[in-house]
């Protein structure tokens, strides 16, 4: 498929599997970082909402 | 004369407007940036040919390209954001700006780690103290210290003040970032796009790394919004539409 002849040799990327795929991988965890950054910084943001607003309403 | 600007122009400065209309873009930069990626990501590792010279160590271009024009392009508008902030007084110039600190952060890291894992089996050193490598890793640092100066007081504006002047001041490394291959002797290669010239490789290698770079600004673009908005609600927490907002959250 495409420029590789077998998945085997799309993994080994003639002998840079290691550099490109340990790249990739830094990357992916960037992308999936910053995703989850905001989704718990807006989950802590309404929890401590919440909070203040039940105290408030006592 | 006293200038007028668009409606949408003084609207940008209304942070209920901002944060209605960032819920209505946010799902189409999703999908703009998940299409753009998956066909960038899969172009680049499987279909585009080898480096004659470098071999298939060169497809870390793909990743490697787009985060380091973005670190700079994102300091540039953190830095932007800060000065709108400084003279106009609009608070949401701030909350941009703040914002998009901790974003260029990781994506510089993601330059440098992509960077010195390609110069490994390129140059035989994963690190050399040269100027486009030390200006970039400056440039890390820059972000650190406004990411830490964005609440380094109690008083809000202060911290706002603080970080704007701080970003401003480390414009001047930019054009450092930029230039570093031109001033001085270095193992890195020159700028893969350039507005002048045709870039020195074939189609089918930079028609992919434009998909990527294009889709890296799409999700700066997309965490950018979703950061500012939570900012935006922690500022405003006492306005009307925040408390309502609030109640109706599950």
């Amino acid at each position: 498929m495409g420029h590789f002849a077998s998945f085997v040799d799309f993994m080994h990327m003639g002998k840079h599997g290691l550099y490109v795929w340990l790249s990739y991988g830094i990357f992916l965890i960037i992308i999936v970082y910053n995703i989850v950054a905001v989704i718990m910084q807006k989950h802590i943001f309404f929890k401590a909402a919440k909070r203040r607003l039940r105290r408030e309403q006592k | 004369m006293k200038l007028k600007f668009p409606r949408w122009f003084y609207r940008l400065a209304s942070p209920k407007w901002f944060y209605e209309i960032s819920s209505k873009l946010m799902p189409w930069l999703a999908l703009v940036t998940t299409v753009l990626m998956t066909i960038g990501l899969i172009w680049g590792l499987v279909f585009a040919p080898e480096d004659y010279q470098q071999g298939n160590s060169f497809r870390i271009i793909y990743i490697h390209v787009p985060a380091a024009i973005l670190a700079q392009s994102c300091y540039l508008f953190m830095a932007s954001a800060g000065a709108i902030g400084l003279i106009w007084k609009i608070k949401m110039a701030h909350v941009m700006a703040k914002s998009a600190a901790p974003i260029g952060a990781s994506i510089a890291v993601l330059a440098l780690a992509t960077g010195a894992i390609w110069g490994k089996p390129t140059w035989g050193a994963w690190w050399v103290w040269d100027a486009r490598l030390t200006s970039m890793l400056v440039l890390f640092f820059l972000y650190l210290g406004v990411i830490a100066l964005t609440s380094a007081f109690d008083n809000v504006a202060s911290s706002d003040k603080a970080a704007a002047v701080l970003s401003l001041v480390g414009v001047v490394n930019i054009p450092i970032i930029k230039y570093s291959v031109e001033w001085w002797n270095t193992l890195h290669q020159p700028a893969t796009f350039t507005i002048t010239a045709k870039p020195a490789m074939p189609a089918e290698m930079w028609i992919p790394l434009l998909i990527m770079v294009l889709s890296f600004y799409s999700f700066f673009a997309l965490m950018l919004f979703a950061r500012a908005r939570i900012e935006t609600l922690q500022r405003e927490k006492r306005a009307d539409w925040v408390q309502d907002l609030i109640k109706n959250h599950p």
